[in-house]
């Protein structure tokens, strides 16, 4: 008998536009040791699934239909007291972000010791003497002097690991894991997946892993199944899903996700997400051709468009009216080359210092040494470059998160035309609204967008408005930090064609900002690692992916999940157009 | 961790330093003392000579340092109005004032904290929304209007309670309470009802949407999805995460409530500071009402002092930050 056994579970959520189904027919068989990857894009309903098995599911969420029987014992009639019971004792979950899922007022040890005494009838000292062994079963290490430690002391890994460690204190039969790695690092993400792995096999738990990463999916996982708009697309062995998926829509999704290992000349897109051409393409045209037209761009200007060298930043953290700050030197030393129509891909982990570059190349950050040559004219590291020189026009950014990036009380045509009015770019108002909607067009959107507001656009629409803002300032530069981050693949794929087609097309260089080390891979010419604050290694991208120089480059490329076994996406994408 | 109480020690003296300037402020701006003090037939050189001896014929800055001093070394003056020292004075009044004050926290925190937590763990319950309607009304009544409401029931209607006064104290040393009789008690209980009914309100509405935004959280969830009981659930891991902004919150108010002890004071003829204060006023009695200043914003800063120090014992990620 299957440990847990879903059948066609139907999950609806109350809305104000009426009852919606948010999981529809879904149904899994998951056996004891088993890792089951339950992957989709945002709103697929994954997480939806997870908590309907704990009964958490959020406030309007109703059970409609269908069963979840675990160990044969059928969950969806037990009364609310009964499932609480099971929580913990038999099924277990793992959040997403190990910052906010530690009670922060409590030590480790507390909250150890305090569920395993809600759920066996040990004595407080054996308890503790559990507690200790749990975490150095996670590979906490030093564990016996660490867990009278509070959350805040540990690091966001060794936080995941307390999170499983909590999990398992009861013995569970079932975790559910939601996204367990997506707020790590890859280092630590390789890390704590093989640990879920390690725990799965060895104690005999079944594990449901709800993930939108078909990396983490082919790194661990034994089944798998695709959920789309809370239907089942396709189920099966991961192997033969992500080799050889015979749903068009999980071809295309995988089609979408970048790899390490080689590069495409474009993204394969979902065929029916694509952007709307045709009728608009008018507008797009002369956008294209507006852009094309920029006084100067005759007198072709060559060579580095940035050339950085020493740049410094530091910044003052903490501190008080009376007390003393802390220094956090987050670049050191760094120098940087870009020259026209190139892509330079900045990659490294969390904290390495790659934004804070970004910000000092703007002037938001001001640096502590350093020296900046535009075009090989030098350029103030401050805050202070006056408001017209043409290098505030011309270096643009399009921000990680589309959804603080746009001021949402405009409207989005005062948004793309904000650049247009203050460089004066335009004669009047009517050239205005025409260079707006057809920027808007040149990134696919409807004329119309302009008398809406941002939120009434999805995440990708709001970061092609985003691009549409910045190239409505003609800028010869544009900076992308972590572009796609906050972003579907399919989404993704769009927006990263989208970057190429304008580099293309106008001869932009963009510095690209990422963690994503595939990412990076599709959209560079040249990469750069950052570490700390330092600057380890720089080349040629393919030579950079073939065989990189630096043991820390070399780590960050082992680290990352694999998806050798998926089919080659030239080959997905050909079979989607047929 | 000495670094910050020794931070917060002297943004205390700035803050005192300003709220005496603004007390020695009503010395000089507030009609002309010697005026206040003699009569109309005083000769000219006398009232000069008066003048010179209380020393307001000096520059300001030195009379403002004089006046420091006193303050500092609790050497407080004499009263305008009725020639006596005013630490006595003051002294006098302070316990009634205190226990009034205190038992009206301690009214408003009993009631107020259990009843935000159960309208925050049964939010849709019928009780919830009766409690948070009956004590909107209370919130939305000024004070001398319940005060006046629960004279004229309690005491006129049915005759159990005295309308006004402390009633039966018994002394101890300097210190006269109404906290050891049955006389004292039946007293004090309808000023501090009157006193408490705000801060209830306040301390329940804020324990209650603390409570709500801790539920949210990611690891209240995570301790549901552990099976953990639901009373550690709701006190160990969501009231406690409640405490910092409530203690905050409960400090600032007992200092405001010594602040407008004055109107319920008045209103039940309870002999404390407030009542001093509104007949200094009456009377243009400047020193008593610059003392009175200065005691209050002693309090506050006590009190405010005493909230950071919680903070440590409440939060190790203060700790930390104060250790670090």
């Amino acid at each position: 008998m299957a440990l847990l056994d879903i059948q066609d579970l139907s999950v609806s959520f109350e809305t104000r536009f009426g009852k919606q189904m948010a999981v529809d027919g879904y149904g899994l068989s998951l056996e004891r040791g088993e890792i089951h990857g339950l992957v989709g894009e945002s709103g697929a309903g994954k997480s939806t699934v997870g908590a309907a098995i704990l009964g958490l599911l959020p406030g309007g969420g109703q059970i409609e239909g269908g069963s979840i029987r675990l160990d044969g014992r059928e969950l969806v009639d037990l009364s609310q007291r009964d499932w609480h019971r099971l929580r913990g004792a038999k099924i277990s979950m793992i959040f997403q972000d190990p910052q906010t899922s530690l009670n922060p007022l409590l030590t480790i040890e507390e909250q150890l010791v305090e569920t395993i005494l809600t759920h066996t009838k040990l004595s407080e000292a054996k308890a503790k003497t559990r507690a200790l062994s749990l975490l150095e079963e996670v590979g906490i290490r030093d564990a016996a002097a660490r867990i009278a430690d509070y959350p805040h002391q540990f690091s966001g890994g060794m936080r995941q690991r307390v999170v499983i460690a909590l999990a398992l204190c009861s013995e569970p039969d079932l975790i559910i894991a939601d996204e367990p790695t997506t707020a790590l690092d890859v280092a630590v993400q390789k890390q704590v997946l093989a640990l879920i792995r390690r725990l799965a096999t060895k104690r005999g738990v079944g594990v449901l892993l709800i993930t939108h990463d078909m990396g983490v999916i082919a790194e661990i996982t034994d089944t798998v199944s695709v959920l789309r708009d809370g239907r089942l697309v396709e189920a099966g062995e991961t192997n033969r899903v992500l080799g050889a998926p015979s749903a068009p829509y999980s071809r295309s999704l995988i089609a979408s996700v970048p790899r390490v290992e080689k590069k495409v000349a474009r993204f394969p897109q979902l065929s029916d997400a694509g952007p709307r051409r045709g009728a608009r393409s008018d507008l797009a045209q002369r956008g294209a051709e507006w852009l094309l037209s920029r006084p100067g761009a005759g007198s072709k200007r060559e060579g580095d468009i940035l050339d950085l060298q020493g740049l410094s930043v530091s910044f003052r953290s903490g501190g008080g009216l009376f007390r003393q700050s802390r220094v956090v030197r987050a670049v050191k030393d760094v120098g940087l080359r870009l020259a026209v129509g190139e892509t330079l891909g900045l990659v490294g982990e969390s904290g390495s210092g790659k934004s804070t570059i970004a910000k000092a190349l703007v002037g938001v950050h001001k640096a502590q040494a350093g020296a900046l040559r535009y075009f090989g004219r030098p350029l103030a590291l401050t805050e202070k470059r006056p408001a017209r020189d043409p290098s505030r026009r011309e270096i643009q950014m399009i921000f990680q998160d589309p959804y603080s990036s746009l001021n949402n009380r405009w409207k989005v045509g005062a948004i793309v035309s904000e650049p247009l009015r203050f460089h004066g770019l335009c004669k009047n108002r009517r050239e205005a609204a025409a260079i707006t909607t057809s920027m808007l067009a040149l990134v696919g959107m409807d004329p119309d967008a302009v008398g809406k507001y941002p939120h009434q656009f999805s995440g990708g629409q709001r970061q092609r408005i985003a691009i549409a803002r910045a190239l409505a300032a003609r800028p010869a530069l544009m900076i992308c930090d972590e572009p796609t981050s906050a972003l579907d693949v399919s989404v993704q794929a769009q927006i990263l064609n989208l970057l190429k087609d304008i580099q293309d097309r106008f001869g932009l260089a963009i510095l690209f900002i990422s963690h994503d080390l595939p990412v990076v891979r599709q959209m560079s010419d040249r990469v750069a690692v950052m570490q700390n604050g330092v600057l380890v290694e720089e080349g040629a991208a393919d030579a950079f992916y073939k065989s990189p120089r630096h043991d820390y480059s070399r780590m960050l490329l082992a680290q990352t999940p694999s998806l050798d076994k998926l089919a080659d996406p030239q080959i997905l994408a050909a079979q989607t157009v047929a | 961790m000495i670094s910050l109480l020794a931070g917060r020690l002297a943004q205390s003296i700035f803050v005192m330093l300003a709220v005496a300037a603004l007390a020695f402020a009503l010395f000089r701006f507030v009609g002309d003392p010697v005026a206040q003090m003699v009569g109309q037939e005083t000769a000219i050189e006398d009232q000069e000579r008066l003048r010179e001896q209380l020393g307001l014929n000096d520059p300001a800055p030195v009379q403002f340092l004089r006046f420091l001093g006193d303050m500092a070394t609790a050497d407080f003056g004499y009263s305008y109005r009725t020639r006596q020292p005013i630490g006595e004075m003051i002294l006098s009044r302070l316990p009634a004032t205190l226990e009034l004050a205190f038992v009206s926290l301690i009214i408003s925190l009993l009631i107020g904290v259990p009843a935000g937590i159960y309208t925050a763990i049964h939010p849709r319950r019928a009780a919830s929304s009766a409690i948070l309607l009956t004590t909107l009304a209370g919130i939305s009544a000024p004070t001398f209007v319940i005060g006046i409401g629960l004279i004229t029931l309690f005491g006129v209607q049915l005759g159990w309670l005295p309308t006004f006064g402390r009633g039966e104290t018994v002394t101890l040393g300097w210190w006269k309470s109404n906290l050891f009789t049955l006389d004292g008690w039946r007293s004090l209980i309808l000023p501090a009802l009157t006193l408490g009914v705000y801060q209830l309100t306040l301390t329940l509405r804020l324990v209650r949407s603390e409570m709500l935004e801790v539920m949210r959280t990611d690891y209240l969830k995570f301790a549901v999805a552990r099976g953990l009981d639901w009373r550690a659930i709701h006190y160990r891991h969501a009231f406690k995460n409640t405490l910092a902004p409530v203690v905050t919150i409960v400090g600032l108010q007992f200092g405001g409530v010594i602040a407008f002890a004055v109107v319920t004071e008045s209103v039940f003829q309870w002999p404390g500071m407030g009542l001093l204060f509104l007949d200094s006023i009456r009377y243009v009695d400047i020193p008593v009402m610059s003392v009175y200043l200065v005691l209050i914003g002693f309090l506050f800063v006590l009190v405010n002092l005493v909230v950071d120090i919680l903070y440590l014992v409440i939060d190790p990620r203060i700790r930390a930050r104060a250790e670090g």
